[in-house]
């Protein structure tokens, strides 16, 4: 397997979507692309798996090609389970987000050249072994991002898109800074930025702590860690369908696999040092996303509060350092960022028939779109951790994972943070009762159509990866487990 | 010396077809933006490095390589204001000064003795204060050139003060031997703030700025562009050759003070550049703070150092020129300079629109645009001292100019108030944004260019 296919295949597909004739051949060129990107995806999960039984261990289908030999970078690729469960998700939430973008009309081929170069800019992250490379896809993810908010946004688009960018390009400042002084941090002067090498190499502890807080700070910023969780809601919720999915079923998951590649795998005393105020801020992420959820009555402000709920349990996951927490963030990761996608676009849908995303102007809306109500309802179970659904072992690997810690602080956290579920049911089964349950509140409502097509194979992508993960979790546990253990291990080898 | 010869040719050929019958002002500057073409292409097959005039005049590999960046970056302007140039009634005349003034920056480049260094800066500055002046029709013009003249002659003196101080301590003119005689002295401390200061105002870093955005408005657009970039490079050419070579001993005492300067260039730079809707002050103000990243670049003192800023100068040339050529057409041929009106670009001329906004991507410093890589290679290079809060303070001001490239870029692509007519470019000017949108792709994910760049120093 050749991992710069991952990279060539949407390199090509945004030359193929800029490049068509016709406008409306865009979306035609950014499905086709995004299909091949699933099935490369799938592909590389095939090989890997193989490669893993074999024996093979470490970080597998390296690739190296000298980038800038004067600063030391080069481009560096390389994937470990971790980074393949990452890739599918972001496969899948492409697929998925072209499709529900199918009827998108205005500037098209700009609409869908930006959602592939957001989706190329994630895959060069999670498989990019050199610090200066994985910053540089990081950032070419940023820009999509503000320009999918402010061209195609509603709502207090302009305020949300500036918001979005400044926090996150702050942020990236952390991030830059961090790893420039990681890189001079080499002992003996060998200055690299290629991850395989840092990891090798005796930081002392008190610039590990220093180093640790600018990149964590800065890749939580992309994940919501509180109290830097401000761009999540009004971004979410300004953004076009594709691009709230997008955002929380990919842009945040950047944030979550940064901490963890590159703060808490490279810097491992960094993570001890401030694992607790990681579990402090986390747990208060948790409880402060779900309450404030509660008040929520526009349908994206509840799911993108929700999500800052969330991914809070992917930082509470990362801050216990155990292997059970750390796998169970990954988890989290991909079944937070597949359930929360399919959330969004199913708000979208509603959206487009209703005209409207007040819960209390809607009502009994399955009588004339059962099929969207069920998916509504798949989300919502699964964000409330129903086993069987993707939700449950994720959040249920976090709590075992924090109990384990075995300290009165940490389960106390963890209670605290289980505790949020009951919240969480209370908002989801309220917020689908109130719109889908009952009789029809609006008499024009009951000639809205169902899901089209489009949307029909865009949600199934998205609910087959959701119960392959809820009802088979054995081959996602095999495929992070031993990655997310060779983390925590450097956590405790202190 | 070979670029020296090949632009005093050009500028020669201008000057007798002026004396004599002349010829048609567009086949003239066709001819002009060929020569230049040539004279870039030859300049980059390399030149002699022999000492000329007893040490006055070096040329290294790297020298030689920065002219071609300033040759090619006069080419690109004959190239993309070819609107302005076929309707000036001074074409002949702006073309000489221009190219007078690219013959001293050349020769400054390549100066080993502090006389040989003002001598081409006067003639670098001089002729661009006649150009200024070009629109002779407008009030604004003049006033521009008046604050050029005047800032640039007491910049000059400034300059002449601290030479006198240098030959006073050290008893030489001579790079060389300055070198060696720099200790540190508080009179030679001094004595290079004031060469510093006469090199801050050149390059319009703050406290010496105040000049540039009233400037920049009054000139002609070409000359605009061929102040913000050409001049500018050049200034920060030899200033980076100042700093590594001549006062290196005293890099600790420069040190601080550049730091000074970078923060208070970026801030003001930036904060001035929020609120202008003057397209041609805009891009004054975010040259300003892009200035703020080249001296940051220059901090660290070792080998990468002259590289990062040269691989920069070539990538602010192709971001800003692209920038420059668009506003120079659609205020040409739409009188439109003021940032709203820009609303909606997109929609009457996407290709316009879309080289705007890549040109403001890479002056951002986006991936995958070139800028990126410049921006971080400066910033990488500043972090080397160990100041890490100094480089963070930097670093935050990519985030605020963020906000300002991105509002056009949103105004751009919005849907328009009023519709702006489709502008059809012309051959040259397409060519020439054409040129400046592969730099900016291309020049950063490949690296050759800055490897090449690297192998020179």
């Amino acid at each position: 397997m050749n991992l710069t296919a991952i990279l060539a295949i949407p390199t090509l597909t945004l030359l193929a979507v800029l490049l068509v004739p016709r406008a409306r051949q865009a979306r035609w060129a950014a499905l086709a692309g995004a299909v091949a990107q699933l099935a490369a995806s799938l592909w590389l999960l095939v090989h890997f798996r193989e490669a893993r039984s074999s024996g093979d261990s470490g970080f597998l289908f390296q690739w190296q090609h000298a980038w800038y030999a004067d600063w030391n970078i080069q481009f560096h690729l390389g994937v470990d389970g971790i980074s393949v469960a990452m890739i599918l998700l972001t496969a899948l939430v492409v697929v998925a987000g072209v499709l529900v973008s199918w009827e998108e009309e205005r500037m098209s081929k700009t609409f869908f050249g930006l959602l592939t170069l957001l989706g190329l800019g994630a895959y060069g992250f999670f498989c990019s072994l050199d610090l200066f490379a994985m910053f540089f896809f990081l950032e070419v993810a940023v820009v999509p991002k503000f320009l999918l908010i402010a061209l195609w946004g509603s709502g207090r688009k302009e305020y949300s898109a500036n918001k979005l960018a400044i926090m996150l390009m702050g942020a990236s400042v952390a991030i830059l800074m961090g790893i420039i002084a990681l890189m001079y941090s080499a002992p003996g002067g060998q200055w690299s930025f290629d991850m395989l090498h840092i990891a090798g190499w005796e930081i002392p502890a008190d610039t590990q702590t220093t180093i640790f807080a600018l990149i964590f700070i800065g890749f939580g910023v992309f994940t919501a860690l509180f109290p830097f969780h401000t761009w999540v809601p009004d971004g979410h919720s300004s953004a076009p369908t594709a691009g709230s999915m997008f955002l929380a079923g990919i842009s945040m998951k950047l944030g979550g696999y940064g901490c963890l590649r590159a703060a808490v795998w490279l810097l491992p005393k960094g993570a001890v040092a401030y694992g607790d105020t990681i579990v402090v801020l986390s747990v208060v992420a948790i409880l402060y996303g779900a309450f404030v959820t509660l008040m929520q009555t526009d349908l994206k402000y509840i799911n993108a509060y929700s999500s800052v709920s969330h991914c809070g349990f992917v930082l509470l996951g990362i801050g216990m350092l155990t292997k059970a927490a750390v796998a169970g963030a990954v988890l989290q990761m991909v079944s937070h960022g597949l359930m929360t996608a399919l959330f969004f676009a199913v708000i979208g849908m509603v959206y487009a028939r209703t005209h409207t995303r007040q819960v209390s102007e809607m009502g009994g809306l399955m009588r004339a779109m059962p099929f969207i109500a069920v998916l509504m309802f798949l989300a919502g179970l699964s964000s409330l951790g129903l086993p069987g659904l993707s939700g449950f072992v994720a959040e249920m690997s976090i709590f075992v994972g924090g109990w384990e810690r075995g300290t009165n602080f940490h389960q106390a956290a963890t209670m605290l943070a289980a505790m949020s579920i009951v919240v969480t049911a209370v908002y989801v089964l309220r917020a689908i009762g109130a719109t889908m349950m009952g009789p029809l509140r609006q008499e024009a409502h009951s000639s809205l159509t169902d899901a089209a097509w489009y949307e029909r194979v865009a949600a199934l992508v998205l609910t087959a990866g959701m119960l392959a993960m809820g009802l088979a979790p054995e081959w996602l546990n095999e495929l992070v487990g031993p990655d997310a253990a060779a983390i925590a291990d450097r956590l405790a080898a202190p | 010396m070979k670029t020296e010869w090949m632009v005093m040719a050009i500028l020669l050929a201008v000057l007798l077809f002026r004396l004599g019958r002349g010829l048609a002002q567009s086949t003239l500057l066709s001819l002009v933006q060929l020569l230049l073409l040539l004279s870039t292409a030859l300049s980059l097959t390399g030149d002699s490095t022999t000492p000329l005039f007893g040490g006055m005049y070096l040329n290294g590999p790297l020298a030689a390589f920065q002219k071609s960046v300033l040759l090619f970056a006069a080419w690109m302007i004959s190239l993309l204001f070819s609107d302005w140039q076929r309707e000036s009634s001074h074409l002949s005349e702006y073309l000489i000064l221009l190219l007078s003034s690219l013959l001293g920056m050349c020769f400054m480049v390549s100066s080993g003795n502090l006389l040989m260094l003002y001598l081409s800066l006067e003639l670098a500055t001089i002729p661009m204060a006649a150009a200024a002046n070009l629109d002779l029709g407008r009030k604004r013009s003049s006033e521009g050139a008046m604050k050029l003249i005047l800032s640039s002659a007491f910049s000059s003196g400034v300059l002449l003060f601290g030479i006198s101080w240098v030959y006073g301590t050290t008893g030489s003119l001579d790079f060389g031997v300055i070198a060696k005689g720099i200790d540190g002295s508080p009179l030679q401390t001094l004595a290079f703030m004031f060469l510093f200061a006469a090199f801050a105002f050149k390059m319009s870093a703050v406290p010496f700025h105040l000049w540039t955005a009233d400037v920049y408005q009054g000139s002609p657009m070409p000359v605009t562009a061929y102040l913000s970039v050409v001049s500018k490079g050049s200034m920060a050419f030899v200033l980076v050759n100042l700093l590594h070579g001549m006062f290196r001993s005293m890099s600790g005492a420069w040190y601080h003070l550049l730091m000074v300067v970078v923060l208070a260039t970026l801030v003001v730079g930036n904060l001035f550049a929020l609120r202008q809707q003057d397209i041609k002050r805009f891009l004054a103000f975010s040259s300003i703070a892009q200035v703020g990243f080249i001296l940051l670049g220059m901090t660290g003192v070792r080998p990468l150092g002259p590289s990062a800023v040269t691989y920069f100068v070539l990538i602010y040339i192709l971001s800003n020129l692209a920038a420059f050529g668009v506003a120079a057409l659609v205020s040409a041929r739409t009188g439109i300079e003021d940032i709203p009106s820009y609303k909606g670009l997109a929609k009457s001329n996407p290709f316009l629109a879309w080289m705007m906004a890549l040109s403001l991507f890479s002056l951002a410093g986006i991936p995958p645009t070139a800028g990126f890589f410049a921006k971080m290679f400066l910033i990488v290079e500043g972090a080397w001292q160990g100041d890490y809060w100094f480089v963070v303070a930097a670093a935050i001001n990519i985030a605020v100019s963020l906000y300002y490239y991105m509002r056009i870029v949103r105004l751009l692509f919005s849907e328009p108030e009023k519709s702006i007519p489709t502008l059809v470019p012309a051959p040259s000017e397409r060519l020439g944004l054409l040129v400046c949108a592969v730099g900016m792709v291309l020049a950063g994910l490949l690296s050759w260019i800055y490897d090449h760049i690297s192998t020179l120093n």
